[in-house]
């Protein structure tokens, strides 16, 4: 258990701080600029939440796989495979945790107000120091809480990471995995050790998630 | 004060600025009713908007020329600027604010400090400041970031009387303490009597006149001296 707990919390993490970088960016953009095509960007931003995650799974597949663009260019580039690996669950749980830390952030982002960060330009700042020095730090509750969501949905991935990853204990078996293969081999008492620390850490990630929220931009 | 502002246009739904003006003082007074597009012509100085047409100089420095494609960053017109409102950063301390665009060789941090008494103050929480120390923040903050001119906007309003009394002293100081040239916004004649050299006249998007701070009656627009549709210079 050690092993499948200590896999799900380094592929969650690997995939949250992964995504942060664009998540931030697209969650900023889409609270504070207009552009054509924003609706379709919003729409392709939330279709992980409403898509059954085994068709993600499967779309991942197809781009990860061999064959895939994805794929035969990590193959082609740096040797390596990354269906059936730890890369593939990382994938499959930034995916999926995408939207929930872009909605998150978005909200967090259109609560600071613009007045703030115009006067920060007339100060004499940059956009990237507006960004890090006045938006970032007055979005924080929403951003928090949004890496945390992401986390905890991360942590609970089941359905697109069995398709492009599998079930290798050792290698690939992430908690979720874990409970399924083991109620799959009647092993009821592992199967409900592993739901406990599952449904703790979600406990654990989301409390402190709503925590943030509720203490609101500055 | 050398601002000059030749033909400046900006048009929102129901309502359009056209703005032709010119003054040569150190205090500028900016009055007019509300919704006479007073803040809108400070953000168009600020370079947080950007005019339809015309030219905006400060000093010797043309800030924006539609006509040329020119149009200086907001970062870059060393413009200091005090919104209406909050205005100051509340993550970070009264220091925070006052050095976030502090310029090195603009006037020295002690000085603005000690004009403004802000000492006691320096390492406080700004959300804990009353209002009067928050504007004194606010106009320190935009000093210390070395502006070629300083854009008040209406900022004793909110104070009460008693807090006002207190807060013109701070204004006059300016004035006398530092050689930056202020477009000071407000509605009250006492601010305008007591700080301004010249008074800009503003009505429905256009500045109607352009008097002496002794010919202003009562509020703006009280005036009986504005007339519309012109555009008079000094």
């Amino acid at each position: 258990m050690t092993n499948v707990l200590a896999l799900t919390l380094r592929t969650a993490a690997l995939s949250t701080a992964l995504i942060l970088p664009p998540g931030l960016a697209l969650a900023w953009l889409l609270a504070r600029r207009h552009f054509p095509g924003k609706a379709v960007v919003e729409t392709l931003v939330t279709l992980p939440l409403v898509l059954p995650p085994v068709a993600t799974g499967l779309l991942l597949l197809e781009l990860l796989g061999r064959n895939g663009p994805l794929g035969s260019m990590a193959l082609r580039l740096f040797g390596l495979d990354l269906v059936f690996t730890w890369r593939a669950i990382v994938a499959a749980m930034a995916v999926m945790s995408f939207p929930l830390l872009v909605r998150s952030a978005r909200v967090g982002f259109e609560g600071v107000n613009v007045r703030l960060e115009q006067i920060a330009s007339t100060l004499g700042a940059s956009r990237g120091r507006v960004f890090f020095t006045v938006s970032l730090p007055l979005a924080a509750p929403g951003v928090g809480a949004g890496i945390l969501l992401a986390f905890a949905r991360a942590l609970g991935e089941f359905g697109a990471t069995i398709l492009v990853a599998g079930s290798i204990p050792g290698r690939t078996q992430t908690i979720s995995v874990a409970i399924y293969q083991a109620v799959q081999l009647g092993h009821d008492r592992e199967a409900y050790r592993l739901m406990g620390v599952s449904a703790l850490l979600a406990f654990a990630a989301v409390f402190a998630g709503e925590r943030l929220v509720r203490r609101g931009p500055h | 004060m050398s601002l000059s502002l030749r033909g400046v246009r900006l048009r929102f739904p129901g309502f359009e600025l056209a703005v032709d003006a010119e003054v040569r003082d150190k205090v500028v007074g900016l009055c007019g009713p509300s919704g006479s597009g007073k803040t809108t012509l400070l953000d168009l100085l600020a370079g947080l908007l950007l005019p339809t047409a015309g030219i905006i100089e400060v000093g010797d420095r043309r800030l924006t020329d539609v006509a040329a494609d020119l149009h200086v960053r907001p970062r870059h017109r060393r413009v200091g600027y005090v919104p209406q409102g909050e205005a100051l950063f509340p993550h970070l301390s009264v220091r925070g604010n006052l050095l976030y665009g502090f310029r090195e060789k603009g006037i020295p941090f002690q000085h603005v400090v000690d004009t403004f008494e802000m000492a006691p103050l320096l390492e406080r929480d700004v959300r804990s400041l009353s209002g009067g120390e928050k504007q004194r923040v606010a106009i320190g903050r935009a000093l210390l970031s070395n502006p070629s001119i300083l854009l008040l906007d209406e900022p004793l309003t909110g104070l009460d009387t008693s807090l006002k009394a207190k807060a013109l002293p701070f204004f006059r100081r300016i004035r006398e303490e530092f050689e930056v040239p202020i477009l000071y916004v407000t509605h009250h004649r006492d601010e305008v009597l007591a700080l301004c050299d010249r008074v800009l006249l503003m009505e429905r998007g256009r500045i109607v006149e352009v008097v002496e701070p002794s010919r202003l009656r009562g509020a703006t627009g009280e005036s009986g001296t504005a007339t519309s549709g012109g555009a008079p210079s000094r």
